[in-house]
């Protein structure tokens, strides 16, 4: 499962098999890929960043994947790794909030959507948050924004750039109204952030949706996204469902955002890397 | 009188109907109807009281939707002298879910000098062909977007920017996609967090959701007694959430979305109440609270700094429900 070898700075992280499974790969040693119906053999999907050989159909990934493609080897140091999710609203519906946490906790051996950090770009220090679809689809809680203020604060005083890697569908419902008030609540914190003239860098992978896109993931001073990620506010169903018509072929993915000028570019996973890089280079004033 | 009635309303449209019924005749010349008009009229307050006494979540939120209560239209009817709508986003359309322009605040004592205000709100319709109009109050991206407009411009005039939320959410259409629903959404959070003037929100409606928040993130934030706020509407979380619909009552229960939840639990700073049986039966007294509310929250804001306005505004919401 391995790409790289990563210091393991996690002092809860539970050291559990598949805690590096990425969604959408089922158990065994074949894969078919969603993109072009192929079966691949899973280690040389693992060898190419989990992305299609053939069709270049990008999986998504873990957390845990996406530092090691991001962050120098060794470098990323995991923070706010001690914030729990509460269930303040005592929310129970199919099922208790409480044994969904549980349960996702042990599948994906994290205690939030969201993994918060700095490490090494090609040796250039960056605060980041990266999204975990597998914990809860990613959603946006009160932890998840706690992890992103507390990051951008940390940013505001070591003086340092911030990336974000989104993949959510959105605000957590579970925790009623104040899910929703972490859209402010990041925004506010980034307007903070805006006055050490520092990048911040969006970048948007499969899926990004709902509280979230409408909130900090849209107002990145560079914008980027994955290939063919969904990214929209609303989700393909409930707009299909309101207006009564099929959507265009494309609609609502990265090539469809980059056309209608919502975001700068679009990033091969195996590029991203080196084009954040070039990103902080030009922007940072040193 | 409402027109409409929900079904727990019942019970006052009929005593509603008979005291209608006796005035007819009182008219006519028969006499100590008038006696029997007052009893009436005390029974029905009574029966209001104890219905409005212990109405549960789901009947607020019907409530919050109902189909005479006033809109944001109507209260700048009541509560404004001189004011002047404005439209369109200067790029692509004007969104007519949103109305927004300049005007003063009526004044109850001639002596008092007139406060200029900004007001921006969702606009929802009354007749069909209005409320397609104005799209059941759900905005597009171009609404967000004159509203962005506005505030800019009220902050160049240093005048107070007053919101008034009423919109089942943001509308999930392919246009709004394809013209950036959700940079619209997170731009007008960004630029109301920002500005230096005073900005008053009041969820006088249903506050839902992403297109609530867009005018929401203000200096203080109220709500009428009988609105509602919330991540999802009560039938959506039924749908996703429980998998079925007929379990709305409790998932709205379970969202805490009602205004005495959301002061519990320090989301919103003040609860605007309203006139007994609802808004939507007076709407003149409704609009007199939420003036009275609007007038002290500016004179508590207006002496401040534009930048220490901007900056305690970003302090209360990067701190807003801290886990730690
Ligand atoms: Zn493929």
């Amino acid at each position: 499962m391995h790409l790289f070898r990563l210091k393991n700075n996690n002092k809860d992280k539970k050291d559990k098999k598949d805690a590096g499974k990425p969604a959408g790969i089922p158990e065994g040693l074949w894969v078919k890929c969603p993109g072009c119906s192929e079966i691949i053999y899973k280690k040389e999907l693992e060898r190419n960043l989990e992305v299609c050989p053939k069709c270049n159909y990008h999986f998504r990934i873990n957390s845990e994947n996406r530092i090691k493609i991001i962050f120098d080897e060794g470098s990323f140091v995991r923070l706010f790794d001690d914030l729990k999710p509460t269930d303040i609203l005592d929310f129970k519906d199919t099922k208790k909030y409480k044994d969904r946490l549980k349960e996702d906790y042990e599948k994906t051996g994290l205690s939030d959507a969201a993994v918060a950090g700095y490490g090494l770009i090609e040796k250039i220090e960056a605060a980041s948050v990266i999204f975990d679809f597998n914990f809860m689809g990613g959603s946006m809680g009160r932890v998840v924004g706690e992890k992103i203020t507390k990051t951008f604060e940390y940013a505001i005083e070591k003086k340092l750039p911030v990336i974000i890697f989104t993949s959510s569908g959105g605000a957590r419902m579970q925790e009623g109204i104040f899910s929703l008030m972490q859209m402010a609540r990041t925004i506010a914190v980034i307007s903070e952030y805006e006055k050490t003239r520092l990048p911040y860098i969006s970048v948007l992978t499969d899926p990004t949706t709902g509280g979230v896109s409408a909130s900090f993931a849209s107002i990145g001073d560079i914008m980027i996204a994955e290939p063919k990620a969904l990214i929209g506010f609303a989700g393909p169903r409930v707009i299909e469902k309101t207006i009564h018509q099929n959507l265009p072929e494309g609609f609502q993915r990265a090539e469809y955002l980059l056309e209608h000028g919502m975001i700068d570019m679009i990033v091969e996973r195996k590029d991203i890397k080196n084009t954040i890089k070039n990103l902080l280079n030009l922007l940072i004033n040193d | 009188m409402a027109a409409y009635l929900l079904d727990f309303e019942k019970p006052i449209g009929e005593l509603e109907n008979k005291i209608e019924e006796l005035k007819t005749f009182n008219l006519s010349g028969i006499a100590n109807v008038d006696e029997e008009i007052k009893n009436l009229e005390t029974k029905r307050d009574k029966v209001i009281n104890e219905i409005f006494k212990n109405l549960n979540s789901w009947q607020i939120a019907q409530l919050s939707r109902h189909p005479s209560r006033p809109y944001t239209l109507d209260y700048i009817d009541i509560i404004t002298d001189n004011f002047i709508e404005m439209h369109g986003d200067r790029a692509f359309m004007d969104d007519r879910s949103v109305v927004g322009g300049f005007g003063f605040i009526k004044k109850d004592n001639a002596a008092l000098k007139p406060q200029r205000v900004l007001i921006v709100g969702h606009q929802k319709g009354r007749t069909t062909k209005d409320k397609m109009q104005r799209n059941f109050g759900m905005s597009n991206p171009e609404g967000y977007r004159k509203a962005q407009r506005l505030f800019k411009l009220a902050e160049k005039y240093l005048i107070p920017i007053i919101t008034l939320i009423d919109t089942p959410g943001a509308y999930p259409g392919l246009g709004a996609e394809e013209r950036g629903q959700s940079e619209a959404i997170a731009r007008s959070i960004y630029t109301l967090l920002n500005i230096k003037v005073p900005v008053i929100s009041v969820i006088i409606g249903e506050g839902g959701s992403g297109g609530a928040i867009a005018f929401g993130a203000a200096d203080k934030v109220f709500m009428l007694e009988y609105s509602i706020y919330s991540v999802i509407s009560p039938e959506g979380c039924a749908s996703i959430l429980y998998k079925d619909v007929a379990r709305t009552e409790e998932a709205a229960n379970a969202l805490k979305l009602t205004a005495k939840d959301l002061l519990n639990l320090k989301i919103i700073d003040g609860i605007i109440p309203e006139p007994l049986g609802g808004s939507h039966r007076n709407k003149f007294d409704a609009a007199a609270n939420l003036k009275n509310t609007i007038i002290e929250a500016i004179n508590d804001l207006k002496n401040k700094k534009p930048d220490i306005i901007r900056d305690e505004r970003i302090k209360k919401w990067i701190n807003i429900g801290r886990t730690s």
